[in-house]
């Protein structure tokens, strides 16, 4: 496993983890947030995850298109997990963020959390000269009709867990495993929209600066 | 007897749904331990025991929209 620790701040550290299958992000993400509940360094952590669906409370499994047996075949795991929305797809060339943050800090509630997450996403689109935007109602960030981020996160003893996923040049015929947080939409990345490779680990280092922008004033 | 209510979750939420249930009536709890988890937009929000003793009714099924304040659940404190 790959880490790598981009910032060592009194405050707060980042987690570069690569690779890494969905189940030990998930639990090293309960392994932080049990820390920041005690009251220990809040952490952003990065990682892309091999194809995997995950499942949040109330999704509906019927929102999970591919048939079992091509699922068991294709080793692909389905995770039921405790964030908010419906199915996802994680797959390698996301950028996956777990920020594990504690909200009471910064006067965030529920919502004014996942709008500041998707103003980072936005922020960080437009270092590709991509306008991309909000949707009322439907949390993530949309290019014209198209997603290309999507957003559900868990709350526990107000520490945010969970969080986002950018497309940025995953396969996206893999999408067709699922129905989008169960709805009818179509998936779109950050290279198709520009037409070109995207150095992952560079845009990494945009997304964490962005974000410690917005969360982290002062640092 | 102590209420476990839906507590505030943010300015405009006025409800949420229940999506899961960690205890069932009888069960023992601790102050800290999750007892259920409300789920409102792309948000799940974890409601914990906040004291120790034992579940003696649960009020909402998951599935169902509860608004802020309603009793969530029963808990009978140890002494």
């Amino acid at each position: 496993m790959q880490t790598l620790s981009l910032d060592t701040s009194q405050r707060w550290a980042v987690r570069d983890y690569g690779e890494i299958p969905y189940g030990d992000a998930y639990a090293l993400q309960k392994e932080h947030l049990a820390q920041v509940i005690r009251g220990g360094k809040e952490t952003l952590l990065l990682c892309e995850h091999p194809p995997v669906l995950t499942l949040g409370r109330l999704s509906c499994e019927e929102n999970i298109l591919i048939p079992f047996r091509e699922r068991l075949n294709r080793k692909i795991k389905v995770f039921s997990v405790d964030r908010g929305g419906d199915v996802t797809l994680h797959c390698p060339g996301q950028l996956v963020a777990y920020p594990i943050l504690d909200l009471r800090k910064r006067s965030l509630d529920l919502r004014a959390y996942l709008r500041e997450l998707e103003q980072v996403i936005l922020d960080f689109l437009k270092g590709f000269d991509i306008l991309s935007h909000r949707v009322d109602g439907r949390t993530g960030v949309w290019i014209r009709d198209r997603k290309v981020a999507s957003i559900g996160i868990g709350v526990k003893k107000w520490v945010a867990f969970h969080g986002l996923a950018v497309n940025l040049d995953p396969d996206l015929e893999l999408f067709r495993m699922i129905r989008p947080c169960g709805m009818d939409i179509t998936m779109t990345s950050v290279a198709r929209e520009i037409g070109k490779e995207v150095n992952c680990q560079k845009a990494k280092m945009s997304f964490e600066k962005l974000f410690r922008k917005r969360f982290f004033v002062g640092d | 007897m102590k209420r476990i209510v839906v507590p505030h979750l943010g300015e405009g939420i006025e409800e949420a749904t229940v999506a899961f249930w960690h205890v069932n009536p009888g069960d023992r709890v601790k102050e800290d331990d999750d007892i259920v988890e409300l789920v409102t937009d792309k948000a799940t929000f974890h409601v914990p025991a906040g004291m120790s003793g034992l579940v003696q009714e649960i009020r909402v099924p998951k599935g169902q929209d509860v608004k802020i304040g309603e009793t969530l659940a029963l808990i009978e404190e140890n002494d």
